[in-house]
């Protein structure tokens, strides 16, 4: 409660200042080329520098290995945040029209909402061609609006269930393989006393329309030849069957309702309180790094493929996965197009991001080496996790749709999601209101809605 | 500078005339030279963020379409949004509860140290007063934890008596909670005021309330508590500022809380989102005008309500 401020625009106001003040200087002097802001050390001072922002926990390794091998620009990084603070400082420099990096690193669901504020460079132009069969189609096509590509993919996110082997052994399941079978274990696991078998997360939307899509879900349908129509289908049938059977676990207590990410839950996942955790291809490397598999837990996980609706025609789906974006406030797009595709290329920093479990790479000279699809998974206790879950879910891939007002959306699924936890609502009901929510928005934003 | 120019009052009119012109500009000169910095720091940190997001409040950003001119549209907006609404409601429904019980804890731990005096009462009185010195979000943090039911002391603490844990994230229970974690917090800088006020009273007062056969309760309540009403009417005033323009507390703890606070959970964390999240720069201006609006009206309000009593806005 601030209590020093008479108006409340005054807090809104305060904010705005305190945010300009703390992310201008980590913008690079502005967004430009200045190169003494960088977290990175550049040695090569007398070549042009290109700004850029990223997360990966190995960034560090994987910028001085750029720079290292190039002779024509150098990278100047900077961490502002992970995702959702990251977006938020590149909005306020996108409203601003001052203070984005050259170089952006984005979810592929974040790229149709920056390129429909002309906040993206279109990539074809600058070199696509040469680098075009280092990734999968459906890796093209989550970095493309249209026919206009705006971002170089990195790393996908095919989504599987990882399971405690420990509880799986104690109470006699195996792996289920359809969605009637996981609901099966769980019933059977809890009528024996053991832990909540899954969760159903209000803050991961992105996995919640993820799973929306394996059932058959098309939430949007957006043709950039006609940028004002918009096709919104949030509550067909296989989005309300999707929340009605999430929802229906959460009401019989058979999965708990954690918000995912937080302390509160990942100390569940150490503690062996969840059996099951449907996630993408990142998260061994998300749970490491927050301490899972360490210590009593460790050797407990393993992991399957995502159970099914329909075993005899398997989808695979897809969560999070990042590209490298060229802002539109690039000085040299060209030069900053040369980093988006190369930063993330070479065998050594390839190599450490996937030995370390901390991305899922989409470049297919790594996806295709028998050294990746044949690892043993240490997180996994040396399960070849990539050539049995992994690789396969990522090859049948197909790619999807993101709408432009992805934040919106999400925030809106969160508010529905939250909704049915409490009870006021069932799956099928989040759906309709969901639909009416979202499509009032994309009508108040100038859209004619389908 | 007047005093000595009056004083000299033998020349004859005209130069006199010229140097109270010269003494009054100069004395003009220091007046600004003092206010000046404040006044260049008001006008560019206040003033001018205030006017240009009252400009931005007028206008209407559309992904498709471009920037418009909409004049009050966003405020027929605010006002029909349920988001807005139903967390101005809630910050409303707030106030009512959490100020009273701020204040009554204040007021009472305030009577308690100024009517014992110990060893203890100087310690107690920094102890009560310690949150205060906590930035709210790291207090929101800690309490985070302590409501945390993994990591929390609350499990084991009702654990010993066989029950379960009250859930103070749940969406029945997070009013409570987070009137705790703001009573918590401010209590203690309340009693300071209280207790300041209390040491300004003339101890004569206490003698002869003493010797017309009042006891310790009957000061308390006759002398003391309307004595200070001035003070408890400036905190109250502060405590209903703040508390409708409640933020750092749910934004912290929604993290924590899941999904039982939304992004609109207050109107400020509202305009917050609007602004940051959804690039909505003018709808979030016009939100937190609109809750400006609300602050002013229910402080007004009050205001008014008082304006017999002794106030410090009188």
């Amino acid at each position: 409660m601030s209590m020093k401020k008479p108006l409340a625009a005054v807090a809104a106001v305060a904010v705005a200042s305190a945010l300009a003040a703390c992310s201008s200087p980590q913008a690079g002097g502005g967004g430009g080329g200045d190169a003494s802001n960088c977290t990175n050390k550049i040695t090569k001072t007398n070549l042009p520098a290109v700004t850029m922002w990223g997360w990966y926990p190995n960034m560090q390794l994987v910028v001085d290995n750029f720079n290292k091998r190039n002779n024509e620009v150098q990278v100047c990084w900077t961490n502002v945040g992970q995702g959702g603070d990251e977006y938020q400082k590149f909005q306020t420099a996108i409203s601003a029209g001052t203070g984005a990096p050259d170089v952006v690193m984005v979810e592929m669901d974040r790229i149709p909402t920056f390129q429909i504020q002309n906040a993206l460079v279109d990539i074809k132009k600058y070199g696509f061609d040469a680098v075009k069969a280092n990734y999968s189609e459906g890796a093209w096509k989550d970095v493309s609006v249209g026919d206009a590509v705006y971002g170089v993919p990195v790393d996908g996110g095919p989504v599987a269930m990882i399971y405690r082997t420990d509880v799986f052994d104690k109470y006699k399941i195996t792996p289920p393989k359809t969605w009637a079978e996981y609901e099966q274990a769980a019933q059977k696991v809890k009528d024996a006393g053991g832990p909540l078998f899954g969760d159903l997360g209000s803050n991961v939307s992105a996995l919640t329309m993820a799973l929306q899509i394996q059932k058959g879900a098309a939430p949007f349908t957006y043709d950039p030849a006609q940028p004002k129509a918009i096709g919104v289908k949030l509550n067909d049938q296989a989005s309300k069957d999707v929340l009605d059977y999430w929802g229906n676990l959460a009401r019989k207590g058979l999965v708990g309702t954690q918000d995912q990410f937080t302390p509160e839950y990942i100390a569940g996942v150490i503690n062996g309180k969840y059996a099951t955790y449907i996630s993408a291809a990142w998260a061994p490397g998300y749970l490491t790094g927050a301490g899972v598999g360490k210590g009593e837990d460790t050797g407990k996980f393993a992991v399957a493929p995502l159970p099914q609706w329909d075993p005899a025609n398997p989808v695979q789906v897809n969560w999070g996965g990042s590209a490298f974006s060229v802002t539109s406030q690039a000085k040299n797009p060209e030069l900053a197009a040369k980093v988006a595709y190369g930063l993330y290329a070479d065998p050594e920093s390839l190599a450490d991001g996937w030995t370390n479990q901390i991305i899922f790479p989409l470049n297919l000279t790594v996806l295709k080496s028998s050294e990746f699809v044949d690892a043993k998974v240490a997180f996994f206790h040396g399960q070849q996790a990539n050539k049995e879950v992994y690789v396969p879910a990522a090859d049948a891939y197909k790619g999807v749709t993101y709408s432009p007002f992805g934040q919106y959306y999400f925030d809106a699924m969160t508010k529905q999601v939250s909704a049915i936890i409490g009870g006021s609502v069932t799956g099928a009901q989040a759906a309709d209101n969901l639909q009416r929510d979202v499509a009032a928005y994309a009508k108040e934003q100038g859209f004619t809605v389908q | 500078m007047t005093l000595l120019t009056e004083k000299t009052e033998q020349r004859t009119e005209d130069t006199t005339h010229k140097a109270h012109g010269k003494a009054r500009l100069r004395e003009h000169l220091m007046g600004w030279l003092f206010v000046g910095p404040f006044g260049i720091v008001f006008l560019a940190f206040l003033i001018a963020p205030l006017a240009y997001a009252l400009y931005l409040s007028l206008f209407q950003k559309k992904l498709i379409g471009g920037t418009s001119f909409v004049l009050l549209d966003n405020y027929a907006k605010a006002f029909t949004d349920p988001s807005f609404l139903s967390g101005a409601w809630f910050v409303i429904r707030f106030s009512l509860v959490a100020i009273p019980v701020q204040i009554l804890v204040a007021l009472a731990t305030a009577l308690i140290l100024d009517a014992v005096t110990t060893l203890f009462t100087r310690f107690s009185r920094l102890m009560i007063f310690l949150p205060y010195a906590i930035p709210t979000v790291i207090g929101a943090v800690m309490w985070g934890f302590l409501y945390s039911k993994s990591f929390g002391p609350l499990t084991d603490v009702f654990g010993l008596f066989g029950a379960a844990a009250p859930d103070f994230f749940s969406s029945d229970l997070i009013f409570y909670g987070l009137v705790n974690v703001v009573t918590w917090q401010w209590a203690g800088y309340y009693m300071i005021i209280i207790y300041a006020a209390l040491q300004g009273i003339d101890p004569a007062l206490y003698e002869a309330a003493r010797m017309d056969g009042a006891g310790r309760w009957q000061i308390a309540l006759r002398v003391k508590i309307p004595l200070i009403t001035p003070a408890l009417l400036l905190i109250l005033v502060f405590s209903l500022i703040g508390t409708l323009q409640f933020f750092n507390e749910p934004q912290i703890l929604r993290y924590l809380a899941a999904g039982t606070i939304g992004p609109d959970f207050t109107p400020n964390m509202y305009a917050y989102q609007q602004a940051f999240k959804l690039a909505n720069f003018n709808y979030g201006s016009a939100i937190s005008f609109a809750l400006g609006g609300v602050v002013f009206v229910c402080v007004y309000a009050f205001l008014f309500l008082t304006r017999k009593r002794r106030s410090f806005l009188r």
